[in-house]
């Protein structure tokens, strides 16, 4: 972490300790949460789907619901009102398949916030609505063209930005990764969706899932959802990394399952990186789970044994993607049709008593470009 | 004892300040770094900061990212930083190494300090590793008998200061600006103040850098620290070809040596 931004992510540390234990802020969070982002998101059974999964029982945590289509706003909206707190006015944040980037923008719009996003230029180029809506929103968008150009290059440039503009300016990060506080506070705004989705399953299941699973990129939706469960042992907590063509191709994104420890955006965690410690670029079809890194908090749960992370490629995913939308007509976000692609993996090894909760991270309306070119529907003008 | 002493007593002897000199290893090439950095010795670069390209310098502007990534390109491994080291002792120049973390936590903290130090080199400047979290190098660098240079920022409070200055070795590197590396046509006002209120925690030396590119700028630094650190500039030089870096060095050389107060 460089001595520069030491002071700001203390001040943030300082006045989260104040914020979290201060009812004004939670009871104002709340409210947001409610009444502006929707929640509670709505827990669906996927029956159809399930049939495919070994005839598991499947529950969807319905995040795709939210206002602005992912978890993404839960977090943005709790940093928002911390950014208000400290009294800054400017919002910069790193964003890749967009949903963050959009979130934010979002927020700094209903709060009267500056916002300036950074997005690799690949990413524009891959989600060019998402772009669109954040300029709608009054947000600044930077493309970054530096490196390779994605979401580990976003953020290198926000926190340059940040280094820069600290006084006035409030890094809004988006995944659990990043140094102290970040991680700390991304769980905790994420948590909500663990602690809703315990009580709908028990509620309609009668009883614990089996498995939750999620997918993992930084890992921020995956860590609010295993939140919820994870004084529960019984309950294996399962993360579904981007495989991307395959781990043997070496184009992918599995960073706990295929990476080694490393230092990247002041976190030691697991990172992609080559003999020499470069970090490597991560690929897969879903730029939100473009990211050589991971949060630390993963790292720990995966060395202790509490939760489970593998691969599936970006063909299981995009089967997934589609036959989600086919049995129940659902459209995922791709970085949630990995969980999706997990979920069959597991439901038919565990069979037909297995009970899965599946965290929909997203919904997948910004994919269709994706979609349109992967399932050919350009060529044939009809569904394969 | 520090490596790096004896060359501040002799510039302080002198009535002058140190002139810190950056390029990364490998840019353009292997080779044509050490011929780059073998004219900065040459010219009157008192202290050689030789970089690390790394894939991902938060700490750096658009000039000396554009130059890692070059390096990276043209095939730049770790075991060619030594190589590189060697050649600039061997030329008679003090070399540090100028790196990010990660690449040294992956070749392992000891084994690169020791192979530095064999290699010739005096020491590492860590611009993103803080003395908090650095329990592993300053025991080896402790070992190795190498100088340690964390870097203090405007932003850092007295608590900080104290703690970074009592853990640094050979020198303490001051940011002058809140921001990345890169030429500016001003020197910034908070440099001198953020020297004054470390100088109130130590007699340790004191680098300024980011920002500077010319000889005037340098003189202007050179009344209140202890060395004048340039690196983008540099670059930029080494871009051009080997005289554009002999012609700045000597110009900041010249710099360093005709200290002027700000207006």
């Amino acid at each position: 972490m460089p001595e520069a931004l030491i002071a700001a992510v203390d001040e943030l540390a300082a006045e989260y300790e104040k914020a979290r234990v201060d009812p004004a802020f939670l009871d104002e969070f709340a409210r947001l949460l409610k009444d502006y982002a929707g929640r509670p998101s709505l827990l669906t059974e996927a029956p159809k789907f399930g049939e495919h999964a070994g005839g598991a029982r499947i529950f969807l945590k319905r995040e795709d619901l939210n206002h602005t289509g992912s978890h993404k706003i839960n977090n943005v909206l709790g940093q928002a009102l911390l950014t208000k707190r400290m009294g800054k006015q400017r919002v910069i944040a790193e964003t890749g398949a967009g949903q963050h980037g959009v979130a934010t923008a979002t927020a700094c719009a209903l709060l009267g916030l500056d916002c300036v996003i950074y997005m690799g230029e690949v990413d524009t180029e891959r989600q060019a609505l998402n772009v669109a809506r954040m300029k709608l929103l009054g947000a600044e968008v930077i493309p970054v063209k530096t490196g390779s150009r994605t979401l580990k290059d976003a953020i290198n440039e926000a926190l340059r930005d940040w280094v820069a503009n600290v006084d006035g300016t409030h890094y809004l990060l988006g995944t659990a990764a990043g140094p102290h506080p970040f991680p700390l506070l991304v769980r905790d705004f994420h948590r909500v969706i663990g602690i809703e989705a315990r009580e709908q399953i028990l509620a309609k299941a009668e009883r614990l899932p089996d498995a939750v699973v999620a997918c993992v990129g930084g890992g921020s939706n995956a860590i609010g959802i295993f939140h919820g469960f994870i004084d529960d042992p019984s309950v294996r907590l399962v993360g579904v990394e981007p495989g991307g063509d395959g781990l043997d191709s070496g184009r992918h994104g599995a960073t706990l399952t295929a990476g080694t420890p490393g230092s990247l955006h002041g976190a030691m965690s697991y990172v992609m990186q080559d003999e020499d410690g470069q970090i490597t670029e991560a690929h897969s079809i879903s730029a939100g789970l473009d990211y050589p890194g991971v949060g630390p908090e993963h790292s720990h749960l995966k060395d202790i044994g509490r939760a489970e992370y593998f691969p599936v490629t970006d063909a299981e995913a995009m089967d997934a993607f589609a036959l989600l939308a086919r049995t129940e007509g659902i459209i995922p976000a791709i970085e949630s049709a990995h969980a999706l692609a997990g979920a069959i993996k597991l439901g038919q090894s565990l069979g037909s008593e297995a009970l899965l909760l599946v965290n929909l991270s997203g919904r997948g309306d910004k994919d269709m470009g994706t979609a349109v070119e992967w399932f050919g529907f350009d060529k044939t003008g009809e569904t394969s | 004892m520090s490596q790096l002493a004896p060359v501040f007593e002799q510039a302080r002897s002198e009535g002058r300040a140190a002139l810190i000199g950056y390029l990364p290893a490998g840019f353009p090439t292997v080779s044509g770094s050490k011929d780059m950095l073998r004219a900065m010795v040459e010219s009157g670069c008192d202290i050689i900061e030789v970089g690390l390209p790394f894939s991902d310098p938060v700490m750096d502007g658009p000039t000396i990212q554009v130059a890692a990534e070059q390096a990276l390109r043209s095939g730049f491994r770790v075991r060619d930083l030594f190589d590189v080291v060697s050649s600039v002792a061997s030329a008679g120049g003090r070399a540090v190494v100028m790196t990010y973390w990660n690449p040294v936590l992956r070749y392992g903290v000891d084994a690169f300090a020791r192979d530095l130090a064999a290699a010739g080199g005096l020491g590492l400047i860590t611009p993103d590793l803080v003395p908090d979290e650095a329990a592993d190098w300053m025991a080896a660098s402790d070992a190795h008998g190498l100088d340690r240079i964390f870097l203090v920022a405007p932003s850092s409070t007295e608590e900080r200061i104290d703690l970074t200055a009592s853990s640094s070795r050979g020198f303490l590197y001051a940011t002058s600006v809140m921001g990345v590396t890169g030429a500016r046509d001003v020197v910034s006002s908070a440099a001198p103040e953020l020297v004054r209120r470390v100088r109130e925690h130590t007699s340790i030396p004191v680098g300024v850098g980011l920002g500077v590119r010319s000889g005037a700028q340098a003189a202007e630094l050179a009344a209140f620290a202890d060395g004048v650190i340039v690196g983008s500039a540099f670059v930029t030089a080494a871009g051009e070809g080997e005289h554009a870096v002999r012609a700045l060095t000597s110009e900041l050389a010249q710099g360093v040596r005709s200290a002027v107060t700000p207006a």
